[in-house]
C-alpha cells in the first residue's frame, strides 16, 4: 500500500545549507534510498546523493536518519510511522560536498598512516600456515564494508574536530586489532596504537557498534582487546618483564 | 564544528527517547553509590552469629575492629577508627574493580560524564581528551582489580560454605544461605565474563593454534563476556539485596526462614 511520504532533505553545500521539505509517493517495502531516488528522479535533478550496491554491502550511501547514523538502503520506511516526516541529512563529521555527500578523505588518510601486514619468512615449501582457530579470528573484522557510520557517530571526532590528527577512530581501531592478533605478522603497532591512533581517547561508549551495519562487534572484539593489548605493552610491568625474560614478543615495533 | 561541515542547526534530530536508558542506569548507579556508602560507614550489621552470614560488603573481615566470629582469615590489620569502614579494604577492591569495569565505564560516561549522554547527540563540553591522561588513564589498571575481584569472588565462596552451617549445629540451609549463593552465583559470573577476564586467559595471544587449552578457555569467556552487562546489573542488585538481607538479620529485623536445621 503506497503512501504520501513527508521529508525533509539536507541541501547545501560547504558554504549553507537548509532542510528542504518534500512529499514523495512511495510503496511498500521500500527503503529510504527509494525514496531519495524517486525525489532525485521527480522533483530535484541537482539533489547530490551517493549509492552503489543498494543491498547494504558497499557502504556508499551513509547517512544520518531522523539523526541516526545509518545506510539509506538498510532503513526500511516500515521503520517510521507513515504520518511522520523523515529528516536525512549528510553524516556530521566530515565536510560536506554536496547535499547528501560527504567527502570522507580523512579515513583514506587514517588508513594510510597505519602500518601494512607485514608477515615473516615463509615456511621452507614456500607456503605460509596458521590454524582455523586464527583464521576465524579475525573473520568478523573482515566484514567491515566501510561506510564509515562508525567513524561519523564517534563522539571524539564528531564532537571535538580538533581530535581529528590524533585519533583514527572505530574503523581503524578494527584494522589495528585485526591485524595484532594476526599470527603470522610481524609488526609490533600496539605503541602506535595508543600513541599516533590515539586509542587512550576511545572511552568504549560503543557507539560504533551500536551503528555498525555489518553487526561487528568493535567495541567488544577489537577495541577493547587492543587496549588490553596496550595495556600489556605500557602499563603492565609484570607482562613487560615476562615478556622481556622469556622472550614471548619478538616482533617489530612500528 | 568544523568549517566545512553541513551547517545543521539543530544539535540532533533523534526523535526517540534517547535520554531514558543513560536516566535510568544513572539513577541505578546513583542508588548503588549511595547505598554502599552508607553500608560501608555504618560499621555495624555486617555478620549474622547464629546463621553465619557475613554480607560480600565486609568480607573478609580483616580488622582486628570487626565482631568476632566474623573474621575468617584473621586481622592482619590493626582496629580501625569508627569513620574508616573496617572493610576499606574490600570497598578498594570490589568498588575499584566495578569503577574501571568496562561496561561500567560505558554506563557513567554516557549517565554523568554525558560523553556522550547518546550516539549520535552531541556532548557539551568543549574539549575531550578521553582516557590519555589523569585521572582516567589509570581505568588502564582494570586487570589488577580483576586480580583482586576474582580473589574476593574466592573469599565469597568461602563464606558461602560458612553459610551452610546450621543453627544448631551441623549443616543448614535457611533462606540467607539460598540469597548468598545465588549472589556469588551471580558475582562469579560478572567476573568471569570480564573482558580483562577473557584477556587473560587466551586474549592477549596472537596464535590460538598453538595453545589449545588457552583458546578454550577464550572461546568459554568469550561466550560469557557477551552478557558482561547484564551479569555487571543483575550482580549489583544481588549483592545489595544480599547484604540488605544479611544486615536484617545480624540486626534482628527478623529472623532467617530456616529451610534445614
Amino acid at each position: 500500500m503506497g503512501y504520501d511520504l513527508s521529508m525533509r532533505v539536507w541541501r547545501g553545500d560547504v558554504d549553507s545549507g537548509e532542510l528542504a521539505p518534500y512529499t514523495v509517493p512511495v510503496e511498500e517495502g521500500e527503503v529510504v534510498l527509494d525514496a531519495v531516488h524517486r525525489l532525485q528522479a521527480t522533483q530535484a535533478p541537482d539533489l547530490a546523493v551517493r549509492w552503489n550496491c543498494k543491498a547494504g554491502k558497499c557502504g556508499s550511501c551513509s547517512a544520518e536518519v531522523n539523526g541516526r547514523p545509518r545506510l539509506m538502503c538498510m532503513t526500511r520506511l516500515t521503520d517510521y510511522d507513515p504520518d511522520e516526516t523523515i529528516t536525512v541529512t549528510p553524516m556530521r563529521t566530515f565536510p560536506v560536498v554536496k547535499d547528501l555527500v560527504c567527502d570522507v578523505s580523512y579515513n583514506y588518510e587514517k588508513a594510510r598512516e597505519l602500518p601494512a601486514f607485514a608477515p615473516g619468512p615463509p615456511d621452507p615449501d614456500g607456503k605460509r600456515r596458521m590454524m582455523q582457530a586464527d583464521v576465524e579470528r579475525g573473520q568478523e573484522f573482515r566484514k567491515c564494508i566501510e561506510c564509515f557510520l562508525c567513524q561519523n557517530t564517534c563522539h571524539v571526532i564528531r564532537d571535538h574536530e580538533e581530535n581529528k590528527p590524533a585519533f583514527a577512530g572505530p574503523r581503524f581501531f578494527l584494522r589495528y586489532a585485526e591485524l595484532d592478533m594476526h599470527p603470522l605478522d610481524t609488526n609490533d603497532r600496539r605503541q602506535l596504537a595508543q600513541e599516533a591512533a590515539g586509542l587512550g581517547m576511545c572511552n568504549i561508549t560503543k557507539c560504533c557498534t551500536e551503528v555498525c551495519p555489518e553487526n561487528i562487534k568493535i567495541t567488544d572484539n577489537a577495541i577493547i582487546p587492543m587496549k588490553e593489548r596496550v595495556v600489556d605493552r605500557r602499563y603492565d610491568p609484570l607482562v613487560w618483564l615476562g615478556s622481556k625474560i622469556f622472550r614471548r614478543d619478538e616482533r617489530t615495533e612500528v | 564544528m568544523g568549517p566545512a561541515r553541513a551547517k545543521v542547526a539543530e544539535r540532533t534530530f533523534r526523535r526517540d527517547r534517547w535520554w531514558l536508558s543513560p536516566l535510568g542506569i544513572g539513577l541505578i548507579l546513583l542508588f548503588f553509590v549511595v547505598y554502599s556508602t552508607i553500608r560501608y560507614f555504618m560499621n555495624d550489621h555486617y555478620w549474622a552469629a547464629e546463621e553465619h552470614y557475613l554480607t560480600p560488603f565486609y568480607s573478609p573481615c580483616i580488622s582486628a575492629s570487626c565482631v568476632p566470629g566474623s573474621s575468617h582469615f584473621g586481622t592482619p590489620l590493626p582496629e580501625i577508627p569508627a569513620f574508616i569502614p573496617i572493610a576499606i579494604v574490600t570497598l578498594i577492591g570490589v568498588g575499584g574493580f566495578r569503577a574501571t569495569c568496562y561496561y561500567y565505564r560505558k554506563a557513567y560516561y554516557r549517565s554523568f560524564f554525558l560523553s556522550p549522554t547518546a550516539c549520535a547527540v552531541p556532548e557539551p563540553r568543549g574539549s575531550y581528551k578521553g582516557e590519555t591522561r589523569f585521572p582516567l588513564i589509570v581505568q588502564n589498571s582494570h586487570r589488577y582489580f580483576f586480580y583482586v575481584a576474582a580473589l574476593f569472588a574466592l573469599i565469597n565462596l568461602y563464606d558461602a560454605i560458612l553459610a551452610l552451617h546450621g543453627v544448631n549445629g551441623g549443616v543448614g540451609v535457611g533462606l540467607g544461605t539460598v540469597i548468598i549463593w545465588g549472589n556469588l552465583a551471580m558475582l562469579a559470573a560478572y567476573t568471569l565474563s570480564c573482558h580483562a577476564c577473557r584477556h587473560v586467559v587466551g586474549g592477549r595471544l596472537r596464535n590460538f593454534g598453538k595453545h589449545p587449552v588457552r583458546y578454550r578457555f577464550w572461546t568459554l569467556v568469550s561466550k560469557l563476556n557477551t552478557r558482561h552487562g547484564q551479569f555487571a546489573m543483575i550482580s549489583l542488585f544481588t549483592v545489595i539485596f544480599t547484604d540488605f538481607y544479611i544486615m536484617a538479620v545480624a540486626a534482628d529485623w527478623f529472623s532467617d526462614p530456616r529451610i534445614v536445621n
